[in-house]
């Protein structure tokens, strides 16, 4: 199905009601300028927006899938899986920037504003079927990002940290835009499906100047789920950025990353075999760069991990590692890999925002981000929050009872059903390097005993019980995960209007 | 009782949540809360030994519901002849372990409740049928034996705590693989181990010996077998008194279990071609290098731990000689190694309490101020060192008997060891309790009840097995002997060298 713009809106719903929130905290700003009405409320606006919008997505018309906008966006499920990622992850940005101390005294109106723009970026990422909007989305999401990373204006880390990635992102989305590009001149289209017929088609294929281009493409996406070798930046970002913002970028804008990074590589330039397996562009040799990419993301994220003493480093580099793990399920170029990756990423999402979120929860009371902040942590005052980042870590290295075991299992069946036993190996080994340095925290709350100049965590009932869903959610999910297995089941059909 | 094994893994987790849930102010009760928790668990496992039919290879008591219908994961427990034995003596060591761990007085609530879920997750392990269910007991039982040593442990906890965490997580992410590949080599996917082992004639030899060896090292690195033994005196040495109990007493077991339940009877003809080498070579080299490692040792508990190293290899070498007395002495000496040294391991805690070191040199005449002690710890020796009237005598000569028959050198070198084993304990024995006594120990008091109500039972057990050795033999010998026959009839194309 091809939609007109009208027709388009029935399922723009919630993109729309993100417009919406975007206005109405814009407006509500101008309202209330010059009174003496405090603007926190403005949050709960971009709360209820966020929320809104999820359940927007959540009641989608079932159908299999259509183009809208005259084959700019394309809505089928695969879309749908990454619009609920990406709106649960600005749910949770949202509140913890309501519970964060670093945001409180930020303008609130611009930072909603641009929050809630920046998610309605990536919600058009997920769903571009074009060369063109997806260079568009990605550009837009960086230019929001930039500004919420420098968001701390008084705070020079922030602004070096949004500088760095101001400066990283433009080379990265240029060298992508070149590439896109050359596939424009040897396709003669920027529209997924056709650029598939056009490099499909028999006869002779420019294998070298599709290759060259696939890598410059590569350079941009792989910048936006920060894989190696364009990671550089996210230590950085991820340690100047105010704490919400760090876990935002971290699990919303990788999760947009790798719906674009699937999107291209999958349907616009692969086919899908039979059994669920796809095949990659005779002579294209991609998949193999890849898996390369794949390895070393995993390997340099972890062994990088190993030597940091600041939490939000430390998670930076994990969360390097872990789009390595869930670059596993993308190298194998099958169903069963494409699934594992969706349900390792929503793993991912739940283990790493709440290992975020208890980094913000001992930030807010002591200020501090450095590991020596968590000295003896569980025998002064903050044992629940020390069981809970237990709990995540516990998970982000893989061990069973928790969601993140679930995903790495899925990611090695994955693996080794399509015989890839080495990657395997190294994926495995990977995870007990990664265990080094996940338990450098729980060791430091548990067995260290404090010093007395830490300072206590004081309790507090929103983020608290963000924390607390988070933790039961990692155990839950690692016990019973038949429902995202399922879903992420459902959401592996891409609509290249063939059907 | 037809949830016999349910209850028999879970009931340790409901004592866990009532310690937990339970106010700091009643800190006195909850050892109790221990004990009234591994009660009822003895009393199944005793339930279980009278009811278990010595006849048939079947596995018996089995509870079976589906868990995760995609992937064919089953909630599936049950037990046979070789993991009935396993389950008695979780039993008894927990039981058993909770009263030494009467001398813990720092947060005991989190020592208590770590306990019992550790207890959970040994049971578990042993009366599981399900790979997947198996390996998620497998690995949770690390998290609360990582915690015990590293809170409750001695000078260098931290160190041996982390190294024994990433050995086993070694060990563990090697044996997910192998069960992955299991999984997707069957003809019909499964977990369900006794329908792998029914598939056994299937897998093609190759892929065998890949996953034997694999899974070998996962099991491997916890009996602890030479060269992956390393991390077990650190662990042995910082751990509590009751931690290692339970770390001599069942840990090590499982991993020999592993190897029974898995590699001989899912992968019999890697089995029949590698074991000479893996596990016969192997443990005799573990039989001679631990006793001669214990004998070099200066600390008390240091030379217990590399005692068990050696006693462990005699289980290797028994499994490897492919007779069923071999087999059946293997196994039996697993329940056997399991009392005699977690009265070892009892009493070097008795002697630590009272002089807070375990420094060999340091003592003398112990003798002269705690008789019934050093009469307990006469006993312990010579049980260790096999005499004939002890439990380990009738484990020992079966091992011989039976690895004699196949590996006539490499028995050489285990009986010769005995020699060597009595030596190093007669001479321990010599100088902490004989000579003239160290007045700085004058005024130790003797055992006290609680002390001596752990080490009596366990010395009955010893004494009975010397005498009537068929109490446990008899529920092993049908299952033992059909799982020999089945490794025996499987293709053996290697030579082996040693014949």
């Amino acid at each position: 199905m091809d939609l007109g713009n009208f027709a388009s809106l029935q399922h723009f719903v919630p993109e729309m009601i993100l417009v919406a929130g975007i206005l109405a905290i814009i407006l509500l700003d101008l309202a209330v300028a010059g009174t003496s009405i405090s603007k926190r409320w403005l949050g709960s606006i971009a709360l209820v927006t966020s929320v809104l919008a999820l359940l927007a997505i959540a009641f989608e018309p079932a159908m299999p899938g259509a183009w809208l906008f005259h084959r700019m966006l394309v809505f089928d499920s695969f879309a749908v899986f990454f619009r609920a990622l990406i709106g649960l992850a600005t749910v949770v940005g949202i509140w913890m920037s309501m519970g964060s101390r670093e945001v409180r005294d930020c303008d609130q109106s611009e930072y909603y504003a641009i929050l809630l723009s920046s998610t309605f970026a990536m919600f058009l990422m997920a769903e571009s079927a074009n060369l063109l909007m997806a260079y568009l989305s990605l550009e837009f999401v960086s230019l929001t990002s930039y500004v919420l990373t420098g968001f701390l204006r008084h705070n020079r880390r922030s602004l070096e940290a949004a500088l760095k990635y101001l400066i990283y992102g433009g080379v990265a989305s240029g060298t992508m835009i070149y590439g896109m590009s050359w596939i424009f001149g040897l396709t003669g289209s920027m529209d997924f499906s056709e650029i598939n017929r056009a490099l499909s088609a028999p006869g002779h294929l420019p294998v070298l100047a599709v290759f060259i281009a696939l890598v410059l493409i590569l350079s941009g996406l792989g910048y936006k789920v920060a894989s190696v070798p364009f990671h550089m930046w996210a230590p950085d970002v991820y340690t100047g950025a105010p704490i919400p913002i760090t876990t935002f970028l971290a699990i919303g804008s990788k999760a947009a990353g790798f719906a674009l990074l699937t999107r291209f590589f999958f349907p616009a330039i692969s086919h899908l075999a039979s059994g669920g397996s796809w095949q990659a562009l005779a002579g294209v040799d991609w998949p193999q760069l890849l898996l390369f990419v794949c390895i070393i993301t995993m390997t340099l994220g972890n062994l990088a991990a190993l030597q940091q003493t600041n939490m939000k480093r430390l998670l930076a580099y994990s969360s390097i590692a872990q789009a390595g793990y869930a670059l596993m399920g993308f190298v194998v170029l099958s169903n069963d890999g494409i699934h594992a990756m969706l349900v390792y990423l929503f793993a991912y999402y739940v283990m790493d925002a709440g290992a975020f979120l208890v980094v913000m929860i001992v930030a807010n009371s002591t200020g501090r981000e450095d590991i020596d902040a968590y000295r003896g942590l569980a025998w002064r005052g903050g044992i629940v929050p020390a069981i809970a980042l237990t709990i995540f870590l516990f998970s982000l290295t893989g061990i069973p009872l928790t969601v993140g075991f679930i995903g790495k299992f899925y990611i090695f069946a994955a693996v080794i059903r399509s015989k890839f036993y080495l990657l395997a190996l190294i994926g495995v080994l990977n995870s007990v390097v990664s265990l080094g340095y996940y338990l450098k925290p729980v060791w430091t709350m548990f067995l260290q005993q404090p010093n007395g100049d830490e300072g206590t965590v004081s309790f507090d009932i929103w983020n608290y019980s963000l924390m607390g869903v988070f933790a039961v959610a990692t155990i839950l999910f690692g016990v019973y995960w038949a429902p995202i297995s399922a879903f992420a089941g459902r959401s592996i059909a891409f609509f290249t209007g063939t059907t | 009782m037809s949830h016999a094994l349910t209850l028999i893994t879970f009931i340790p987790l409901i004592g866990a949540a009532i310690i937990l849930a339970l106010p700091n102010n009643l800190t006195p009760s909850f050892k109790w809360i221990a004990v009234a928790t591994t009660v009822p668990q003895l009393f199944i496992a005793w339930w279980l030994y009278q009811n278990f039919d010595t006849t048939t290879t079947a596995m018996q008591f089995t509870e079976k519901a589906p868990w995760m219908a995609a992937y064919h994961i089953n909630y599936f427990m049950g037990v046979d002849g070789l993991s009935i034995s396993m389950v008695l003596l979780t039993a008894i060591i927990c039981f058993f372990s909770v009263f030494a761990s009467f001398s813990v007085s720092r947060a005991e609530k989190g020592y208590y409740a770590l306990l019992l879920m550790l207890d959970a997750g040994m049971m578990g392990v042993f009366v599981s049928l399900d790979f997947f269910l198996f390996y998620i007991f497998w690995e949770v039982m690390l998290l609360p034996m990582y915690f015990l040593i590293g809170i409750w442990g001695g000078p260098r906890r931290e160190y041996a705590a982390i190294k024994f965490f990433l050995y086993t997580l070694l060990g563990s992410v090697l044996i997910l693989l192998a069960m992955l590949g299991l999984y997707f080599y069957s003809p019909i996917p499964t977990f369900d181990m006794t329908q792998l082992a029914a598939n056994a004639s299937t897998y093609s030899l190759n892929f065998q010996r890949v996953a034997w060896l694999a899974l070998f090292i996962g099991f491997a690195i916890k009996i602890p077998a030479f060269p992956f033994h390393t991390w077990l005196p650190d662990a042995h040495v910082e751990a509590p008194t009751a931690i290692s109990v339970i770390l001599a007493g069942v840990l090590l077991k499982m991993g020999t279990y592993g190897i029974l339940r898995v590699n001989f009877a899912i992968l019999p003809a890697a089995t029949h071609q590698m074991a000479w080498l893996f596990l016969g070579v192997l443990g005799a080299v573990n039989i001679v290098y631990g006793a001669m490692c214990a004998m070099a040792q200066t600390d008390f508990k240091k030379l217990i731990a590399y005692s068990s190293i050696s006693h462990m290899g005699y289980v290797m070498l028994g499994a490897a000689s492919f007779t069923a007395a071999g087999i059946n002495g293997a196994v039996l000496q697993m329940f056997n190694h399991g009392t005699v040294t977690a009265m070892l391991f009892i009493l070097v805690g008795v002697i630590y309490d009272r002089a807070h070191h375990r420094e060999i040199a340091g003592f003398g005449g112990l003798a002269q101020q705690m008789p019934i002690y050093a009469g307990m710890t006469g006993f312990a020796f010579f049980a260790g060192m096999g005499l004939p009237g002890m439990s380990a005598f009738i484990s020992e000569v079966l091992v011989l008997i039976g690895a004699w028959q196949t590996h006539p050198i490499l028995t050489a070198f285990g009986a010769a060891t005995a020699v060597l084993t009595a030596g190093y304990l007669l001479w321990t024995y010599q100088r902490i309790y004989l000579g003239p006594l160290n007045e700085k120990y004058k005024g130790f008091p003797d055992l006290t009840f609680r002390e001596a109500f752990t080490l009596v039972p366990l010395a009955i057990i010893v004494l009975v097995l010397g005498v009537y050795p068929h109490a446990i033999l008899n529920l092993m010998n049908t299952s033992l002997v059909h799982l020999n026959q089945v490794v025996l009839a499987a293709p053996a194309t290697a030579i082996a060298m040693l014949h």
